[in-house]
């Protein structure tokens, strides 16, 4: 559950986020607008880049701004990016596991982990030493959503994952992203411009609009709302 | 499925070594044993002297190796650093009575405290900005050296005596007074110090600086406390930089602050892209470009000013053509000569 209230964002004149409220429950849950929304932005925040200017943001009751970005990671908040960071020069495998080396948790459960991680995201066909730079960009978009479920990850924010993806890996991506929250009990958050994917793995949606939000609610309703059609989705 | 997993996975792996690991030991085995015991009784003793000047600069090039390669933080204040262990070491063999090893161990951990205020302006900043605070702080320090004056084994805390008569030298360890034996010494610190290196890159820390360098907001989303880690990378390299301003202290004797010139850290940073920065073997290659061939062209008596022409124009052929430097770069195109003379003599003999 991820409580925000009054979020205000500023990069000098420009307001990216407008004392924005929004709630989250659980689940997978959809967050979209047309470009320049502040979704990125938001995601920034949760995972420390960027200070709001206003603001309160609450995570399973945890003060979630009081914490510092690294220790965010440690504590369960993960991330993808819209342009895909799977480190290069390492394998799978220390990619995954960069997210625990740096817990105390034993040599074990971290393997174990990351193995678990490696399974989930279908990644098992490729060696778990190779070498980020050989795989596919499909591929290392999973290494990246692997990245985020590793261990017991409580925040889950995925930032447009299928973003240049052909159909059939977007649709195994659908089936990962839906099984995040049952497989590893976190609350997800999707951020992507494909709505059959939004709507295949969102139970609630809310939208953004220049810094606010504009609706919110089940995800098949908020597609409908007529706000969200005219700010974002257009007229069919 | 979880099986395979299990095996292919690579902490097991890492359990027996893999044969072009062996290899690789083994190569550098017999080069260090070469390097250590034929190379002084092949050489004159001014080639001794240039090769021992190539094992203290081959620490310098590998520590800032690690922080442009391992990094990617730029830094142009290395010679100013450099010139930091030294004196520090200087001061310490002449107020001492201490063995050299604990001499070379508290100049490195001095340097390494001076290192990381030096690395502290690395936090906000990257690339040139960061190079061009670094260079500034490096002509601060030199300034600064110059005014107080090196010690050359006068009194009091600059330990500097104008007189410049019976001036004594800097001491070396006992067990290396001799230059072949001071070669040797050099060597086995510069050895210790590609091992500490060898050590940071192959964990933890050389992990975390992967992706600090490739992506600093990947890192951070991992829960990578890029600040500790940037800072560790300065520390590291400024101990190792204090280590090798200690046994220069040692090879040359006396020091003056007209040795560390500013311009040179500018000479370094381009002789270690040249090298390479992505492998450990560049900060040899970069070594012997920065001392060796110098000292070639003297013997040779060509100026050795023609360098700088000649390392501007490496610099750029590293940076439009091979990246990774010459380390990375003539295996490869060796290999490919090979292939090639290959191709030419199956098709010569049909």
């Amino acid at each position: 559950m991820i409580e925000v209230t009054g979020l205000t964002v500023r990069y000098g004149g420009v307001t990216s986020l407008d004392d924005m409220s929004l709630t989250f429950e659980q689940g997978t849950c959809g967050l979209i607008g047309p470009n320049g929304a502040g979704k990125t932005t938001f995601f920034n925040v949760l995972s420390g880049f960027v200070r709001p200017a206003a603001g309160t943001v609450r995570a399973f009751g945890v003060d979630l701004l009081s914490m510092a970005h690294f220790r965010r990671a440690r504590w369960g908040v993960r991330r993808t990016f819209q342009t895909e960071q799977a480190i290069e020069e390492l394998s799978v495998f220390d990619n995954v596991a960069m997210v625990h080396e740096h817990t105390k948790l034993g040599a074990a459960t971290r393997r174990k982990d990351v193995l678990d991680a490696i399974e989930f995201t279908g990644l098992e066909a490729v060696a778990p030493d190779a070498k980020v730079r050989t795989l596919t960009a499909g591929q290392r978009r999973l290494v990246e959503v692997a990245r985020a479920v590793v261990g017991r990850p409580r925040l889950v924010l995925l930032d447009e994952p299928a973003a240049g993806l052909p159909e059939e890996e977007t649709s195994h991506l659908a089936e990962i992203i839906r099984a995040i929250p049952e497989h590893t009990g976190a609350l997800t958050i999707l951020v992507d411009h494909d709505m059959s994917l939004v709507s295949a793995c969102c139970t609630t949606t809310a939208v953004l609009d220049f810094g606010k939000l504009i609706a919110s609610g089940p995800t098949a309703a908020v597609l409908r709302n007529d706000d969200v059609i005219r700010a974002y989705l257009g007229v069919a | 499925m979880r099986d395979t997993l299990v095996r292919a996975s690579p902490s097991r792996a890492r359990i027996r070594p893999s044969r072009p690991q062996l290899i690789r030991a083994t190569t550098i085995t017999i080069l260090l044993l070469f390097t250590l015991f034929a190379l002084p009784q092949l050489l004159s003793l001014y080639y001794i002297d240039t090769m021992t000047q190539v094992a203290i600069y081959s620490m310098v090039t590998l520590a800032l190796g690690v922080l442009v390669g391992r990094v990617g933080l730029v830094s142009l204040g290395q010679v100013a650093v450099l010139a930091v262990g030294a004196w520090v070491a200087a001061r310490l063999l002449f107020a001492t009575t201490q063995p050299y090893p604990v001499i070379l161990l508290e100049a490195g951990l001095i340097t390494m405290v001076a290192g990381i205020a030096i690395g502290l302006p690395a936090l906000r900043l990257r690339g040139l900005y960061l190079a061009l605070i670094t260079l500034m702080l490096a002509g601060a320090i030199t300034v600064v050296l110059a005014t107080l004056n090196f010690p050359n084994g006068g009194h009091g805390f600059t330990g500097y005596n104008g007189s410049l008569v019976h001036i004594p030298p800097i001491r070396r360890p006992s067990i290396a007074a001799a230059d072949p034996a001071y070669f040797r010494y050099s060597v086995i610190v510069a050895t210790l110090m590609f091992l500490l290196v060898l050590a940071h890159v192959k964990t933890k820390p050389g992990r975390a600086w992967a992706a600090i360098r490739q992506s600093e907001p990947a890192a951070l989303a991992a829960g990578i406390n890029t600040t500790l880690y940037k800072l560790w990378a300065f520390a590291l390299a400024s101990f190792i930089t204090g280590v090798a301003g200690g046994v220069l202290a040692g090879a040359v004797h006396y020091l003056y602050s007209i040795g560390f010139p500013t311009q040179d850290s500018i000479t370094l940073l381009a002789v270690t892209l040249m090298g390479g920065v992505y492998t450990m073997w560049g900060a040899v290659v970069a070594a012997l470009l920065y001392q060796f061939l110098p000292a070639l062209l003297n013997n040779w008596g060509v100026s050795a000013d023609w360098l700088i022409i000649l390392f501007g124009l490496g610099v750029l052929q590293v940076l439009t053509t091979a990246p990774a430097g010459l380390a990375d770069q003539v295996p490869k195109d060796l290999a490919r000569l090979g292939r090639r003379l290959r191709r030419s003599t199956s098709r010569s003999t049909p």
